[in-house]
């Protein structure tokens, strides 16, 4: 794996990963890894097994072999908190806020293992300057803002843990291009600020554009990696991409 | 008037009881989104601790403390005993089935609710048990209390909905401004969501069914204060709470306690202005009429389905 420049003690490795749905294969021996402090894209289609990936990953599906290390520790059978617990944090494909809750509750709800009073008024702090519309609207019901202001509180929610990997699952979708490429400026704001990133897309051009590193998944297997500067000039990427 | 005023006191009596019982199946509904048919036994099974409890005090004829202390402990034993059972009931009727089709644990529920029943009537016979407040306070608790002008509200009835009211408030306060009410309404909201934030859904859950038990053993020892309870009250009692709760919108709490209230003055209206013999007619329909007309109930929300 040295040769696409992963450093040396990745934050996430899935090693040989078989997910199956019942009787459906849907992840086949997927090898993934996200250096520290790295940004990396997975790239795919509709069904070609991102979000599994990601599910795999957080714990919320169980793989039926191989391995999901993190930060050096091997968690393949620990639960999703034990998981956010040790830095994971996502942002969901659609947000999925909690929308009868205020911002404010959104928020406290992703600093929600995270106890300590004085780390989380900083964390609060910290959020707010990355979005001071946040702190205008924290009193208003998550589920009555617009689609920009929710990405932001989505954003803001899995900031609120300091994650040391951050998941966003299709950040582009369903947001208007002006905001998507507003959210790829805060994507790659906190990147910049050290968190490692794994970034699942559909739209490779703009996810590639700020990614160190890419995977293309499609059908449930890797059938491309890379350094991201490569996977753009790649002939077969728009091949790969469409799932054949 | 003076009826008038006699009623809605009932109505209030009956319609916080009414509204305990559905904040437990409202709650658990939320987090599950399972109908928990056994709640309306957990409920009577907390009347039956409370009444055993009396019995441990020195009964209605000897108590061995003062009859304030005991009324509490009564109540806090049946609160702490249906919280207990509700854990259990989840750890084994209804958690092995969190990934079945969402039949399975409502029919294990109905299983729940029949082995509650027979099993307190195999233990305890099916004859009813008296609180005997009346001889317990030597009369105070129903000739004493406030007057409303010519209408005595008894010490009883505003002990029973202020206690109801007080519950009311606590809870509001462990759900909206608690971490873990917090994390349960996001649970209820979005589960999977509230997983990746690192809630353990396992914990709310069970957080979820001791605040909805520890409810419905509070309103059996309510309700047994003035009537005396048996082994078959859980039945009705569920079924009431069951429509309160619909009426207010399954999955709201404010709803849940909205709805109780409908239903306490639903039936005491009906009761002095009608006929005894009409209220359950009266109850239903009103159930009838908001599945026709406003399926969602009064402050629910209608289930959105993602595409």
């Amino acid at each position: 794996m040295s040769a696409n420049g992963t450093t040396a003690a990745p934050i996430l490795r899935l090693s040989g990963i078989n997910t199956y749905y019942g009787q459906i294969h849907i992840l086949q021996d997927v090898n993934i890894e996200v250096g520290a402090g790295e940004l990396v894209s997975l790239l795919g289609g509709n069904a070609s097994g991102k979000s599994t990936t990601l599910k795999t990953i957080l714990g919320i599906v169980k793989p039926r072999t191989g391995t999901v290390e993190f930060a050096g520790d091997e968690v393949t059978d620990k639960r999703t908190s034990y998981r956010i617990g040790q830095g994971m944090a996502i942002v969901p494909e659609n947000r999925r806020l909690f929308g009868p809750m205020s911002v404010l509750e959104n928020l406290e709800m992703g600093a929600y293992l995270n106890k300590d009073g004085k780390a989380r008024t900083e964390d609060f702090d910290r959020v707010y300057e990355l979005f001071p519309l946040l702190h205008e609207r924290r009193a208003q019901l998550a589920g009555t803002l617009s689609g920009g202001e929710q990405q932001m509180v989505a954003m803001g929610r899995a900031l609120m843990s300091r994650p040391r990997l951050l998941l966003m699952d299709e950040p582009s979708m369903g947001l208007a291009p002006i905001l998507v490429e507003r959210s790829f400026e805060i994507i790659k704001q906190v990147h910049d600020a050290g968190v490692a990133m794994l970034v699942v897309e559909q739209n490779a051009n703009m996810a590639l554009s700020i990614a160190d590193r890419g995977y293309v998944l499609s059908t449930g297997r890797i059938v491309l990696e890379g350094k991201a500067a490569d996977l753009l000039q790649n002939e077969d990427l728009r091949k790969a991409y469409l799932g054949r | 008037m003076d009826t008038f005023i006699q009623l809605t006191v009932d109505a209030l009596t009956l319609g916080s009881i009414y509204a305990l019982i559905a904040l437990g199946y409202t709650l658990v509904y939320g987090v599950l989104k399972l109908l928990n048919f056994a709640h309306g036994d957990v409920f009577m099974v907390g009347s039956f601790i409370g009444f055993g409890v009396l019995q441990l005090l020195g009964g209605t004829s000897n108590p061995s403390v003062p009859i304030w202390l005991l009324l509490v402990l009564v109540t806090l034993a049946a609160m702490a005993g249906c919280a207990v059972l509700g854990v259990v009931i989840e750890r084994f009727a209804y958690r092995p089935l969190r990934d079945a089709p969402r039949i399975a644990p409502l029919i294990s529920a109905l299983g729940v609710s029949f082995f509650l029943a027979n099993s307190m009537q195999l233990l305890f016979g099916a004859e009813p048990r008296n609180y005997d407040t009346f001889s317990l306070s030597n009369g105070a608790l129903y000739l004493k209390g406030l007057d409303i002008g010519n209408v005595r509200v008894s010490l009883l009835r505003i002990i029973t909905i202020s206690s109801a009211f007080v519950l009311m408030i606590v809870l509001w306060f462990l759900v909206n401004r608690t971490r873990t009410g917090k994390a349960m309404r996001a649970t209820s909201f979005d589960r999977e969501a509230a997983a990746m934030m690192g809630i353990d859904i396992d914990r709310v859950i069970v957080f979820t069914f001791v605040l909805g038990s520890a409810l419905a053993g509070a309103a059996g020892v309510l309700f047994a204060l003035r009537v005396p309870t048996t082994v078959s009250i859980g039945f009705i009692a569920g079924l009431k709470g069951f429509t309160a709760a619909v009426i207010g919108g399954i999955g709201s709490i404010q709803g849940a306690m909205a709805g109780g209230l409908i239903l306490g003055f639903a039936e005491s209206y009906t009761q002095g202005y009608i006929s005894t013999k009409w209220s359950d007619l009266v109850v239903f329909s009103i159930l009838i009429a908001f599945m026709i007309f406003r399926p969602q109930g009064l402050l629910g929300r209608a289930e959105i389905r993602k595409v």
